[in-house]
Formats: C-alpha cells, structure tokens, sequence
C-alpha cells in the first residue's frame, strides 16, 4: 500500500505547552485510522496540523508527495485535497444547504455553477438529506447539520477526510445517523482519520486505531489486538474507564 | 400493569383581556400608580390642545402673505410660500428638473432592486445600478460642459436635496473605507494595523465640527496657489472621513462576533484570504452590524446640518435663511417644525426599514 500522509518527528508548541512530542505516523491511501485518548491528549492538534489549521514548530508533513510548507500556495493546494469535518459542523448560516456544498467547487475547484450544483445533489442525496437542499443550516438538527458538513466535504472530491470528534456536540439520538453515513464513506476506499469516542465506529471499520496520551502515541494496533491485548499500562486503564 | 399513555395537549388557561383589564393594571394598579396617572392625564390636557390648535385648528393655510396671517397660530402658507427655497436652496429654478429627474430615477432604481429580489441576476443588477449612479447624480446635479449640461455650482445648492446629498455620499463612501479600516484594524502586518487603529482613534476623538473647519479652513492652505477644490467636495471629503471610523468600529464589532469556526471552516475548505473574508466573514459581519450601521446612518443625517457652520445652507440653514425674508419676519417657529417634521419622516423611515431588514436577516 503506497503512503499518502508521512508524518515525521512532528513537535508543536503552544507557548510553553509542548503539545505534540515527536510523532511519527504513516497513514497508507485508503486506510481509515481511528485516534483515541483521553482529552489534552494533542489528537486533534495532531490532525488539524496535517491541513495546516495549526502550525507546527519542528518535523515535517508529506502529503501525497508535497511537503507541507508555510507557503500560502502550498497550503491551499493541500487543504484543497484534504478536507475536515469538524466537532461544531460549521456550516455557513448565511448560506442555504447547497449553497454551503457549491462554495469550495466554484470558487477552489472552478467547477461551473450547474455541475457543482448537480454533484452537490447526488452527494446530498447519498447522506439523505436531499429534500432540505434549500433550507438554512438553523433549520436542521444537528445530526443533520453534521451529515452536511460530510456532504460539503466530500463535494471537493478530497484524497484525504479528517474528522474531528464530529459525534461529541451531538444528541445520543443522533448520533447514530452520522455514523451510518462515515461507514458507508468507509467502504469507498477513501483515505479517513477520525478523532472519535465511538469505540464502536472503531471496532466496526478502523483498520488502525492509535491511543495518544500526553502529545505522545502511546501504541497503535489493529482493532482486534487493540480492544483484546492492550499492551501499556495506560491503554488498559482508558479502555476500563471507557468500556466500564 | 396499564400501558404508558401519552397525554394529550390542552389549552392554556383564560388570560384576563380587554381594555377594562389592561387599564386598570397598566395604569391604576396601586395607590401610586393612580396618582401617575391622574398627573399624566393633566399634563397631556395641559399641551395637547394648544397645541392642535396653533398646529391646525386656528393655523392658516391659505392666506397670501405674512400679514393676512394670524399671529396667534402657525402660518403655514409660509412654508406654501417658500417651498421651492427649502427643497432646492439657489438652485435656478429653471433646472428643478434635473433635481426631480435624478430623485425620480433614484426611485426607480430602488424599486428594480426590490422587483430583482429572489433573481439570478440581483447581484449583478444592484451591482450596475450602483456604478452607474454616482455619475447620473454628477450630470444631472452638477452637469457638463462636454454633454452640454449647464453646471449649477455647488454654491447654489441647497436645501433637503443638499441634505439628501451629502448624507447620501457621506453614508455610501464611508462604509467601504470602513470595512478596509476594520479590517486594517485586525490585520497580521503590523503597521497596517498600527495606521488603522491610529486613524480611527484620531477621528473618533475629534469633533465633526473640527473636521469640517479643518477641511474648509485648513485644507486649502496645503494647496498649491491656484488649485481650489469645491467647498462642498471638501466639505464631503471630511464627513466621509468621520464617518469611516465609525463605521470601521461597527465593522469590528461585527467581525468579532464571528466564530472561529466560520474561520476555520473556510481556511479547510481552502479558499484564498480574499475569499474567506468576501464570502464567509463579511456577508456575517455586516449582517449583524445592520442596526447599528443604521443608527450611525442616522446620527450623520442628522450631523450634516452642521456643514452650515462653513457656509453650505442645508435644510436647516434654509429655514434661518427663510424667515429673515423682511416679507415673512417672524415665521421661524414654523420653518423649524417644517425642516423637523421632513426630517423626522425621512429618519424613521430608515429605521422602519433596518427593522425589517434584520427581520430578514434572522436565521
């Protein structure tokens, strides 16, 4: 399996805070990783360095063979291949539905009007929420607003989808909806990381889960060996708090 | 065990209605309140009649001059008198019809704009509709030797429709000027943002009426011998400055109360710096700055009438102008409650308006 996201003896700062210590992480094209950990943890510093939404002071990101620089280019080719969803959806509130999923393909992509919109019904169509294409984001539930924001994500056509924590800001009621809606995007042979505390998203489709505790990865280990043979101490007390 | 029943909805119970109920609880609900009321009650009595009185009842209309009119009551065949003096100041009367032309064509505009509501082509409507305007209001205002408009100089101008224009210009060319400003204000590059906050806290801490006697007084001293710049262009040049710190401030206001996220969510989707702050930040920003952009609308219509102290007769300068007309000495009273009831229409109309456009704007 070729690598598309190298990242080598990463280390990043916050002030004095020394939020991510030398990781090293190679994510294979198509892989879907899950990362876990207690908060404070740095998992989703960790992710939101790899599309440049936070800097970082030491190591370097490969994406795809392009070297993540501080060049405003650089990044923009990048975030334009790599696209997040993220804990409080973020959608656009002055914009309606479709108009949310078109904005990227027109003004990042240079798609014509008429065919981002078509695309934007098909992908709105495939995460069921084809019939409030023209409402505004208030008008939605959240779990609804989340499965948009998949949708908006998935209208650039991105090699890689970062999710960070997009089930905590949910009601337990629907948190279900969105996650039917990453295992099917699972099965596409898209590249997915997802900070997530849905230890059952992960048994059912991560290929790799990683335990990060104290800006470090502590262990990665397929899903199997992961829940049934932790090796460190640490991982065994977090899988006790959180499986009870 | 009996199976979980959902129980249905019912009404809420009676409220007490009727003016009878709202009367005796709004108004004599305790021994205090009776009072209140009872000396509110008076004081009305007190002013309100009179007042109708000099206002209509007892006022004259029709009479020809100043002496046919009563001098106990409002004469209002002044204002009949010397309309055309408060509408267009010196203007030369044979050219009104350029004043009523453009205010004729502003209407229309606005009503294309309201038609275009909902249209694929509004944006780009409103957007040619804006361009083209300015220079209309210049050739039909000002006119041009090369299309063989007879100019009318600025120091003819006056009336509601110098008010009109420099309010207008005022308002219009500020709020681009303050939206850069705002922006300056939060700008990485630091003596862009220095300028910025310099500029806008040096405006905010003088006085428009420094403002304009710097521009009229002091401004020409800067030029060369020779080169003169309108009195009113000058005059226009300052209050847009003042107003762009306002507005800047406004803007800031609105900027800030933008979550990150909306940020974020741009930058991840990759769109450029001028993308992000044109499409996602701004659009927002003005959004909820609506009311308070208007409220500052408001306070330099009303500011304008300070342009009198340099010499440029707005309407309330007209009104002065007016009654010491030897014909119709002592009708000052009635100029002023004429300039402030246009004014006072003119005013809550855009406040009526900023309140149905947040209503709009609520999602």
């Amino acid at each position: 399996m070729k690598n598309i996201i190298k990242i080598n003896n990463l280390n990043k700062w916050y002030g004095e805070f020394h939020a991510l210590k030398n990781i090293n992480l190679e994510v294979g094209e198509g892989e879907i990783i899950v990362i876990c950990g207690p908060s404070g943890s740095g998992k989703s510093t960790l992710i939101r360095c790899i599309n440049f939404l936070e800097k970082f002071q030491q190591g370097s990101i490969t994406i795809d063979n392009t070297v993540l620089e501080d060049d405003v280019k650089k990044i923009r080719q990048i975030r334009s291949e790599v696209a997040m969803v993220f804990q409080h959806f973020n959608l656009f509130p002055h914009l309606s539905i479709i108009d949310n999923l078109i904005l990227a393909p027109i003004w990042v992509h240079h798609k014509s009007k008429q065919n981002a919109q078509e695309k934007a019904l098909k992908i709105l169509d495939r995460v069921g929420i084809k019939d409030q294409a023209m409402k505004y984001p208030n008008q939605l539930s959240g779990g609804q607003q989340q499965r948009v924001a998949i949708a908006r994500s998935l209208c650039t056509s991105p090699k890689i989808m970062l999710f960070d924590e997009p089930t905590s800001a949910l009601d337990p009621e629907m948190i279900s909806e969105v996650l039917d809606v990453m295992v099917e995007l699972a099965k596409e042979g898209i590249t997915m990381i997802c900070v997530t505390h849905e230890m059952g998203f992960a048994k059912k489709v991560a290929q790799r889960i990683i335990f990060m505790d104290e800006g470090q990865i502590i262990e990665q280990n397929s899903p199997d060996k992961f829940f049934n043979n932790p090796k460190s101490e640490r991982l065994k007390l977090f899988l006790n708090q959180i499986l009870g | 065990m009996s199976t979980f029943k959902f129980q249905s909805s019912k009404q809420p119970p009676k409220l007490q209605m009727g003016v009878i109920d709202w009367t005796m609880k709004n108004l004599f609900s305790s021994k205090l309140n009776i009072a209140l009321s009872f000396g509110a009650f008076y004081l009305l009595y007190l002013i309100i009649p009179p007042l109708l009185d000099w206002l209509i009842f007892s006022a004259d209309f029709t009479q020809k001059s100043n002496a046919e009119c009563t001098k106990e009551a409002a004469c209002w065949s002044f204002i009949r008198a010397k309309i055309d003096f408060f509408m267009y100041g010196l203007y030369p009367s044979e050219y009104y019809w350029r004043v009523n032309l453009l205010l004729l064509i502003t209407l229309i505009f606005m009503l294309i704009a309201i038609v275009l509501k909902n249209h694929i082509y509004k944006n780009r409507g409103i957007l040619l509709m804006l361009s083209i305007y300015p220079f209309i209001a210049f050739l039909l205002l000002y006119g041009s030797e090369t299309f063989a408009i007879k100019i009318i100089q600025t120091h003819q101008w006056g009336g509601l429709m110098l008010t009109l224009v420099v309010a207008s210009v005022g308002i219009v060319a500020s709020f681009p000027i303050g939206v850069f400003l705002a922006l300056g204000r939060q700008s990485k590059m630091k003596i862009i943002k220095v300028l910025s906050i310099s500029y806008i806290e040096f405006i905010r801490g003088i006085p428009l009426i420094t403002i304009l006697f710097m521009a009229s007084v002091m401004l020409p001293l800067f030029f060369t011998e020779g080169v003169n710049l309108d009195k009113l262009i000058r005059a226009l040049i300052g209050i847009t400055l003042f107003q762009s710190a306002y507005i800047a401030e406004i803007i800031r206001g609105g900027l800030q109360a933008i979550p990150k996220g909306q940020y974020e969510a741009a930058d991840a989707l990759g769109l450029s710096f001028t993308q992000k702050m044109a499409l996602i930040i701004l659009p927002q920003a003005i959004k909820a700055s609506i009311p308070n952009l208007v409220g500052a609308s408001i306070a330099l219509f009303k500011d304008t009438t300070l342009v009198l102290i340099i010499g440029i007769f707005d309407m309330l300068a007209i009104a002065e102008l007016a009654t010491s007309d030897p014909q119709w000495l002592g009708r000052k009273t009635e100029g002023l409650v004429f300039v402030a009831i246009v004014t006072w229409i003119i005013l809550y109309s855009m406040s009526r308006y900023s309140k149905k456009l947040e209503l709009r704007f609520k999602r």
